[in-house]
């Protein structure tokens, strides 16, 4: 039905045709809906798969929907818990949950998509369908209460300036999503970080209540309490002041960023995607051994000087962005090392930064985003020793046998 | 310079077409420093428009008594004395400015700019046509500085001059002035976006 219905206007889009101009939006939608016919030509050292990188995008955001979906239900529970609502019905929480979100994914794609479809019509090229994942990771890794026309002017931003500068999707240096979160946390830090921003506090179409910041509600993350933390034995709380246990932050019925506070459905998304081989164990692994080892050694030299070092390893690893920081971020693929060796590499150094800037630095009490970019950035070094180190190793090897 | 150039082209040329700070890529450190607010720019490019001036007069009338080897020395100490003769200027007329381009002002001894003009230029040419180069490269530097810092004041801070632009109904209304303008990243970009403007507009600056 579709497909007869692409059929009959495909004509129009092709050079001649009267909307030639447009081929590249046609292009981009058809190759969604369908998978192209054609693969890279035959004939070359290429292995040919029907896996085009659309699919392989679409996955990566079905990994995401456990995380989505949860922080639907979260983002509904804060609310309702923060207005002091007596029950918790599961689907006004969804209710409220999508109505909150909904608008913030429309706008990132929009803007995103739009400054993609105008890039490519521009450069008479494909459209690229990278920002596929990254729309849905931005609302995602912001704080719900992140203005609307921040979001946008974040995306456009990151978009422009670290994709599309740099010849577009699979160019990128930084990772397009975290730069935008980059770009709100330093833009308008009073909108990312303190104890209001994590938590929906108006009611939408009538479901929720108003959350009143004055009568002791306070909806300051975990790692935000700990970075504020001064004396006394530290003791992690919910908005209502009700004392957080590990697992609760394993589940992730705590305030935080949108979609990043439960480990629980980040390990669902993880599942999924090292079961389809599309991001890499190896990155994986060294994220989370990076992060146990900082903040063992972080745990072995506790001071009150840095609450953080108070923290477990293991907590280290269930509160905040990191989980999320290392299944969909660090793996990305275009951003991160790439040689076998250089990805244990990049993922450890990825987890001890993050742990680091976390505990050794109040200032930020998130650092799984600064130090994904800060290793983004130096991915291509390690790769390049690693290489060099191996040609050098052949190298030597050849020599013995002469 | 070998070939033959009129007074106007040496004075016309560093505005655009042989920019120092977009086409040459020059003289960056203080275009990232100076220039979160539009004033301290304008003041430090015109303090860098009268060193260079001055510089490149003395430089160009002393130049065929300088001995190769020690040329560079002498700029320095040119330069210097120039430098600080604004800085002392500055401190006696605009304290406040002076104190918010505090280390910038003595720095611009260090500034490629005035290296490069004087090694380029003033050495090999006669006063005049050194003074107008001089004067133009400055302008040159200024003209970017002035543009950098209108963004980057406008868009960080919502004032212009210091005077509020932005008006208070906008922030009423949601919108927040975006901190990282004013952080010297943000400095890098705006210049970008003015390379990228100039070359999309002369093509034959455009690199392949």
């Amino acid at each position: 039905m579709l497909r007869k219905y692409l059929n009959r206007i495909k004509p129009n889009f092709e050079p001649g045709g009267k909307l030639h101009a447009f081929q590249s939006v046609f292009d981009g939608f058809e190759t969604f809906l369908y998978t192209p016919n054609s693969t890279s030509k035959p004939g070359g050292t290429h292995v040919h798969d029907s896996l085009d990188s659309k699919r392989v995008m679409i996955i990566v955001v079905l990994a995401l929907m456990p995380c989505l979906l949860f922080g639907m239900y979260n983002t509904g529970y804060q609310n309702f818990l923060g207005s002091g609502a007596e029950t918790f019905p599961f689907w006004s929480l969804m209710a409220y949950g999508f109505l909150a979100i909904l608008p913030r994914i429309v706008v990132t794609y929009v803007v995103g998509l739009g400054i993609e479809f105008v890039v490519a019509q521009w450069r008479k090229e494909e459209i690229q369908e990278g920002f596929l994942v990254t729309g849905i990771l931005i609302p995602l890794i912001c704080p719900i209460e992140t203005p609307i026309w921040m979001l946008a002017v974040a995306t456009a931003f990151s978009v422009i300036f670290v994709k599309e500068v740099f010849g577009g999707t699979g160019f990128n240096i930084f990772n397009v999503a975290l730069t935008a979160r980059a770009v709100l946390f330093f833009g308008y830090p009073s909108y990312m970080s303190g104890d209001r921003v994590f938590i929906s506090s108006e009611p939408i179409c009538g479901i929720g209540g108003t959350v009143n910041f004055a009568d002791g509600i306070s909806g300051a993350t975990p790692l935000g309490q700990i970075a504020n933390h001064t004396g006394g034995a530290l003791e992690l709380t919910n908005i209502v002041g009700e004392k957080l246990s590990t697992l609760d932050a394993f589940i992730g019925l705590i305030p935080g960023s949108f979609g990043e506070t439960s480990t629980l459905c980040v390990l669902i998304g993880a599942l999924i995607l090292l079961f389809t081989g599309i991001a890499s164990w190896r990155i994986m692994l060294s994220v989370v051994a990076g992060g146990l080892f900082m903040g063992w050694v972080a745990n072995l030299f506790q001071t009150p000087l840095y609450p953080g070092s108070f923290l477990a390893p293991l907590d280290q690893l269930v509160y905040g962005g990191f989980a999320f920081a290392a299944v969909f971020m660090a793996t990305d693929p275009v951003t991160a090392a790439r040689t076998g060796v250089g990805k244990y590499i990049y993922g450890f150094l990825v987890g001890v930064i993050a742990v680091i800037i976390r505990v050794y630095n109040n200032g930020y009490p998130e650092g799984a985003m600064l130090a994904v970019l800060l290793m983004n950035a130096f991915a291509p070094l390690i790769d390049y020793c690693v290489v060099q180190a191996n040609i050098n190793r052949r190298m030597r090897r050849l020599k013995q046998q002469a | 310079m070998a070939e033959k150039i009129g007074n106007s082209s040496v004075f016309f040329n560093p505005f655009s077409k042989n920019n120092p700070v977009v086409v040459q890529v020059l003289g960056i450190c203080s275009v990232l420093a100076v220039t979160a607010k539009l004033e301290p720019a304008i003041v430090m490019g015109i303090s860098v428009i009268a060193v260079l001036a001055f510089s490149n007069v003395i430089i160009s009338l002393i130049r065929n008594t300088i001995p190769t080897n020690i040329r560079i020395i002498v700029q320095l100490v040119v330069v210097a004395g120039l430098v600080i003769i604004v800085d002392q200027l500055l401190k006696a007329y605009t304290y406040d400015v002076s104190k918010q381009l505090s280390v910038f002002i003595g720095l611009i001894i260090t500034n490629c700019i005035l290296m490069g003009r004087l090694e380029a230029f003033a050495m090999a040419n006669k006063p005049w046509p050194s003074f107008l180069d001089g004067i133009g490269n400055g302008i040159g530097y200024t003209l970017i500085l002035v543009i950098v810092a209108f963004f980057r004041e406008l868009l960080g801070s919502g004032t212009l001059l210091g005077y509020q632009v932005v008006p208070q109904s906008f922030y009423e209304a949601g919108y927040v002035n975006n901190g990282l303008m004013i952080l010297p990243p943000m400095a890098l970009i705006v210049v970008a976006c003015i390379i990228w403007v100039q070359r999309a507009c002369n093509k034959e600056l455009q690199e392949d």
